[in-house]
């Protein structure tokens, strides 16, 4: 706590959400939801599965469409306009939990495909700007074999680092630890913290409670495609309001 | 174990384990055959079944093929020499070598030209096939090698394969000043391509019309069939009559709102340059040039095209343009753009039901009814088309089936990243669906390959044709059979073995997993 209290969280506005619904077919998946986030905020969301965490964040960089209700990133509010989306996705980069890393590029062409190709950059600073990430994730040495050769905790390093290469001003992570074997989710967890250190805004679905009370400054808790609670990380898992976090807490920190 | 220890803890690895070489495998030629051969009652009485079918066909093949007569004129001649023994008649292949290879029409003294382009396509082949290994600059030479070989194989003036690529390279500069001018240029630029196009189609539109009058008129009302397909074609023909002026304004309008973004505006106006050029530019300035410096080779008709040639020629066409056609198709079937999935969808299913031999029998008759007598298309550039587009709707849904292997988190890795639909595809699902589909897609290749000989039946004479017809019909050589077709089997063989080992090749190549 002590330390999530030292990073800054500015007053500028990075994401606002309001009122926003999503269905699948017939089906409701997200219900009125609001959400505003100041650049520089790490929130943690966690529910349980199948409540539509995963939907509201790849809602966010228009990886699903939304029916109603508005979202605005950076400023730029999300419609149909594909300018808008590309602009967008280019400023929000995503981390997945099963990492989609593209397995016919070396790790080193992951990492510059789409800043040469979106930001036009030139090749070779492209290569710098991705060995540099490379080296902060601590994979330097690995940049030219192909995903299918690392282990699991290396490739979502990789993809943090290829994320990053884009220099995006938010991060969204949806449950980037959860398709690791247990030694392997410090390695990736520890990259994040340093991210979360620099000041980057971060939405992250994760389960791991410790990070969320190391670095989170905000805690929400989701169930049935609503917000059901959120708050700082310390009144959140001390003091739960709910019935259903207080459920949802019980089952994951009780064993 | 001492007592003290095993109070306190189960067990304790002291020294470690070092590591040791696998164990080596019992070897040897006799454990072998025994394990592979003779391993049981059953694998045993199998073994002696294939050794006895193995060694009864050698017997029968090998004295036919050692007593082999190459040299003699007639197939009577042969037997006269053999007097009676087995032996296989060779000299068929010495006597018609030149036609097996390039058909009874082709100008003997012309042989060098087909020689040299398919000693070039190999060459032209080495940079696209091998481009892990060639610096990309080769491709140069892979690209010009089709027009190069057109000239070869047709002859004609050289300024004709030139004024095309010129066409060519002029409308690839055409699209790229239309997709980066400003957004107040390009909508002038639209304004007028769109009304051309607009117009354009609209009066195509008006000829189709009344050309389906026309047809409606000819089918009469005999019998119940014809007056059927005759209101058919009236109801198409009001159809179009009612729509071509509102389709000419909605796709000329279409083309001018397009101008912010720019996508349809430049393809367009790119593809009517292109037409543009090929239908009134490309003719006349050839022959202009050649006017002024010719560089001339003795004209050859497509029907002097013939022998293994001819397969060859279909084949190496035919593949290399039904590739791309096959993935856009298979792009167009995933499309979310209802129109252009149900063209694809349409397009495949149709060709896929109907048998290749239909496709051509359409292309030697049917298409000739649809073009004006002389202006008509080429009959080998008909062939080719019917050929590209049946074995373009089968690659298509192999590579479909390489789409659908992708996980949906490579689509979603590129979106995310930003990159638009056209750079996710090239980048990210296309060498990726591509790699899964190459079995399938050599398959259709190899297939293709083996029917070009389909075209025997529409009197073109590849060497299947060259076989049936003018050697087995000569008088010299009636009724010959192994020989000949022993050696068109060979041909294919070697060509559809090398493909086949080229693809197995390109596959470990691409492996990325573990290496
Ligand atoms: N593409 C889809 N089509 C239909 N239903 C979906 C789709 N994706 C997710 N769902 C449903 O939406 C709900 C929310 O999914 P998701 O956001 O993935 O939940 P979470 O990430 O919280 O586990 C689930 O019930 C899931 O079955
Ligand atoms: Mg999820």
């Amino acid at each position: 706590m002590a330390e999530a209290a030292q990073m800054q969280v500015s007053d500028e506005v990075a994401i606002t959400i309001q009122n926003m619904n999503k269905w699948y077919g017939t089906f409701h998946v997200l219900r009125d939801i609001d959400l505003t986030v100041q650049r520089g905020e790490r929130i943690v969301i966690c529910g349980p599965s199948g409540s539509g965490k995963s939907t509201l964040i790849r809602c966010i960089n228009a990886l699903e469409e939304h029916q109603a209700g508005s979202i605005e990133v950076d400023g730029t509010l999300l419609s149909s306009d594909l300018k808008n989306i590309d602009k967008i996705r280019s400023e929000v980069g995503m981390c997945f939990q099963h990492f989609n890393l593209f397995p016919h590029l070396t790790i080193l062409e992951n990492c510059t495909l789409a800043p040469i190709w979106v930001r036009k950059t030139p090749k070779k600073e492209a290569e710098e700007t991705a060995m540099h990430f490379l080296e902060k994730v601590k994979i330097p040495d690995q940049a030219s074999k192909y995903p299918g050769q690392l282990s699991g905790g290396q490739q979502q390093r990789v993809a943090i680092a290829r994320s990053l290469c884009m220099r995006p001003r938010i991060m969204l992570f949806d449950e980037p630890t959860s398709a690791l074997d247990p030694e392997m989710i410090k390695e990736v967890l520890d990259t994040m913290i340093e991210l979360a250190e620099e000041g980057m805004t971060m939405l992250c679905v994760t389960h791991e409670m410790g990070f969320a009370r190391q670095v989170a400054n905000r805690v929400i808790f989701m169930d049935a495609g609503q917000i059901v609670e959120q708050n700082e990380p310390e009144a959140f898992f001390n003091n739960p309001q709910s019935d259903r976090t207080k459920l949802f807490l019980s089952q994951i920190l009780g064993h | 174990m001492s007592d003290t220890q095993a109070q306190t803890v189960a067990f304790v690895r002291e020294t470690e384990i070092p590591p040791s070489p696998p164990p080596i495998r019992e070897a040897g030629a006799v454990k072998w055959v025994r394990e592979n051969l003779f391993s049981g009652w059953f694998n045993t009485i199998m073994t002696l079944v294939a050794l006895y079918i193995i060694l009864r066909i050698v017997i029968g093949v090998f004295p036919w093929f050692f007593n082999g007569v190459w040299d003699a004129g007639s197939i009577r001649e042969c037997r006269d020499i053999l007097e009676g023994a087995t032996g296989a008649c060779f000299a068929v292949l010495v006597d018609r070598w030149d036609h097996l290879l390039f058909g009874f029409n082709y100008p003997q003294d012309a042989y060098w030209r087909p020689t040299l382009a398919f000693v070039l396509l190999i060459l032209a082949a080495v940079p696209a096939l091998f481009y892990m290994y060639v610096p990309s600059k080769f491709l140069i030479g892979t690209a010009l090698y089709p027009f190069l070989a057109y000239w070869l194989l047709w002859g004609g003036t050289l300024w004709l394969p030139i004024a095309v690529l010129a066409a060519i390279i002029l409308t690839g500069v055409v699209f790229r000043l239309v997709e980066s001018m400003t957004v107040s240029t390009r909508t002038i630029v639209a304004g007028i391509v769109g009304l051309v196009a607009g117009v354009g189609l609209a009066y195509l539109l008006y000829l189709g019309a009344k050309e389906l009058w026309f047809i409606s008129t000819s089918i009469g009302t005999g019998g119940a069939f014809a007056g059927l397909m005759s209101l058919v074609f009236k109801a198409f023909s009001i159809f179009t009559y009612v729509f071509f002026i509102p389709m000419g304004i909605f796709v000329g309008y279409a083309i001018y709102q397009s101008a912010s973004d720019g996508g349809l505006v430049t393809l367009v106006t790119s593809l009517l340059a292109i037409a543009l050029m090929m239908l009134y530019a490309v003719g006349p300035v050839s022959g202009v040039l050649n006017g002024i410096i010719p560089i001339e080779l003795a004209a050859v008709e497509s029907r002097q095209m013939g022998g293994f040639m001819l397969c060859m020629m279909l084949g190496a066409v035919c593949v290399s343009l039904s590739i791309p056609l096959g993935i856009v198709l298979a792009l167009g079937r995933q499309s979310s753009m209802p129109l252009i999935k149900g063209v694809c969808i349409v397009f495949i299913e149709f060709v896929r039901g109907v048998p290749l031999i239909t496709l051509l029998f359409v292309a030697n008759v049917m298409l000739a009814y649809f073009f004006p007598p002389g202006s008509g298309l080429d009959l080998f550039l008909r062939v080719v088309i019917m050929i590209t587009m049946f074995s373009a709707a089968y690659i298509a849904e192999v590579i479909r089936g390489g789409l659908a292997a992708l996980p949906k988190g490579q689509y979603e890795a590129a979106d995310s990243l930003g990159l638009n639909y056209a750079q996710a595809t090239r980048l990210i699902i296309l060498p990726q669906a591509l790699k899964i589909s190459i079995p399938g897609i050599v398959n259709v290749a190899v297939g293709l390959f083996k029917d070009t000989t389909l075209v025997s039946v529409i009197s073109m004479f590849d060497i299947v044709g060259m076989i049936r017809g003018p050697i087995q019909q000569s008088t010299d050589w009636i009724s010959i059979y192994w020989e000949p077709y022993l050696f068109a089997a060979t041909c294919f063989f070697i060509v559809c073995y090398s493909i086949s080992q080229y693809s197995q090749w390109l596959e470990r190549q691409l492996q990325t997993d573990h290496h």
